[in-house]
């Protein structure tokens, strides 16, 4: 499995924010927090299918812009009603200022 | 131990009762609710159950979740009464159940017009079967009338207009939306609506409405005739309140209830629509909330509490609404705003501060497509629950982020 795509820029994401990333017919979230690290997971909320990118970042949660769904953007937890359902996460990496992510 | 007994399985019933196990109370819970079903989402019954080709339940977990919890469901029975010497609660199928803690969550049921005899072409919609019911009269062609520009009935005009049909909105008041939502707000609304070819008719009481047996007639205080194959009506809620009443309980506008969600007996509590309550961040002011988001965090806090907490009700009252490519999303009340400042986001999309004279933010409502509104109304929501008092200027510029704000 080396099948890194390069997502975005490291500046262009917020330190604590989120960015929507759409790859192969798939869309994924890629976050940055706030002390400067990345991750990403699904992009979609497993509750009703909305894009996480458009939900707020707090520390090292990300929360759906439709119904506060909350999840570990770390770690994928489902963090209560209406989710219950984790998120699926995707490894990260940051190689001369691009972000990548391994799709798998 | 007689456990604890839950009246109503809709979303905060079902909520409060996942809550309990999920705090580690091991003793027997118990949901009666009058519907067959197990407690399901409603927000979709105006929306995707009307337009989805093969409309489904959407259940806030599974049958198998409430099993693996023991949590027994008790359905289609209704709570006829409340002995609360002997904390028992005796149902519609002759049975009782007793309790230690009780927790009415019985919801609020559609305002009826007070025209006898309407007959099945003017429905109401509240249930899933309700929904069924309206959604086999929506076809292309067919004419519906909504009665009422509120929520519902725009929701559901909407969701008509998608499937074809030639919709009417009704409306007694000189706009629509009057309760909560700001004429700026509203404005778009109907002409997204009158985009989209639905004819809305407002400042127009209702002279009479008939199921004619084909059709339905509908007469205008004005005396114009309008004939539909459906008539919806969405003209409001009341709250369940008999069961309280009939038990002593004190009512005032739903089952009134301290900050605790308790009612005026140490023993019963009650959540979500049914329930008027004390809200901390306008001073006390008792108020009674319609909303999904409620009705979720009432049933959990209504959980806690029923295990001793004695946690106050903090939450700033938020509500959303879809109707075509609009989402409108309000924090707070904005009838306690005096002035308003305005954010304008990208593609069209705004926010309207409300502030009260002191200069602190009460309410926050935004408008716009998909979700362009919801992370500065969720930050807003933050700013309002904090009581904070941002500078108007930083409220509306689009340079300024609104978290900065949180920070300060």
């Amino acid at each position: 499995m080396s099948d890194w795509v390069e997502a975005c820029a490291a500046g262009d994401i917020d330190e604590e924010d989120v960015m929507r990333f759409d790859h192969a017919g798939r869309t994924f979230a890629i976050y940055r927090s706030p002390d400067d690290e990345y991750f990403a997971t699904d992009g979609l909320c497993t509750h009703e299918k909305v894009h996480l990118a458009d939900g707020l970042v707090m520390d090292d949660i990300i929360e759906c812009p439709k119904h506060n769904g909350r999840f570990n953007y770390k770690t994928g937890d489902a963090r209560g009603a209406p989710v219950c359902v984790n998120l699926k996460t995707y490894p990260v990496k940051v190689d001369a200022g691009k972000v990548l992510i391994q799709v798998g | 131990m007689a456990g604890m007994v839950i009246i109503g399985a809709g979303e905060c019933g079902g909520r409060a009762a996942l809550a309990l196990r999920d705090l580690g109370y091991d003793g027997p819970v118990t949901l009666v609710g009058d519907e067959p079903h197990l407690p399901y989402e409603r927000p979709p019954l105006s929306k995707e159950a009307m337009t989805a080709e093969a409309p489904a339940i959407k259940a806030i977990a599974s049958d198998d979740l409430f099993a693996e919890r023991s949590i027994r469901h008790i359905h289609s029975v209704r709570a006829v009464a409340i002995d609360r010497a002997a904390h028992r609660v005796h149902l519609s199928d002759g049975s009782s159940l007793a309790y230690d803690k009780l927790l009415l969550a019985t919801g609020s049921v559609p305002r009826q017009l007070p025209m006898p005899g309407l007959g099945g072409r003017c429905v109401y919609l509240r249930t899933f079967n309700d929904a069924l019911a309206i959604r086999s009269h929506l076809s292309a062609g067919n004419r519906v009338a909504v009665i009422g520009g509120g929520f519902i009935g725009l929701e559901l005009a909407a969701s008509a207009r998608k499937l074809g049909a030639t919709v009417t909105v009704i409306e007694a008041q000189p706009r629509i939306l009057m309760r909560g939502v700001t004429a700026e707000i509203a404005e778009i609304i109907h002409k997204a609506h009158e985009a989209e070819g639905v004819a809305i008719r407002t400042g127009q009481g209702l002279a009479a409405i008939a199921d004619e047996g084909k059709e339905v007639g509908i007469t205008l205080a004005g005396g114009q005739r309008i004939v539909a194959d459906l008539a919806v009506i969405g003209i409001g809620a009341v709250p369940m309140t008999a069961l309280a009443a009939e038990a002593g309980l004190a009512i005032d506008n739903g089952i009134a209830v301290d900050e605790h969600l308790r009612a005026a007996d140490p023993d019963i509590f009650a959540a979500g629509d049914c329930c008027s309550f004390p809200l901390a961040i306008y001073g006390g002011r008792r108020v009674r909330l319609e909303a999904w988001r409620n009705a979720q965090e009432q049933g959990a806090l209504a959980a806690r509490n029923m295990l001793g907490a004695d946690e106050a009700h903090a939450a700033v009252p938020w509500f959303w609404s879809d109707q075509y490519g609009l989402t409108l999303q309000i924090a707070g009340l904005s009838d306690e705003g005096k002035s308003v400042v305005r954010r304008d986001l990208d593609d069209g999309a705004f926010i309207l501060f409300h502030l009260a004279e002191d200069g602190r933010l009460v309410a926050a409502s935004g408008i716009g497509p998909g979700n362009a509104v919801a992370r500065d109304i969720r930050l807003a929501e933050m700013l309002i629950a904090k009581r904070a008092s941002p500078a108007p200027e930083a409220l509306g510029s689009q340079a300024v982020k609104l978290k900065s704000l949180l920070a300060a």
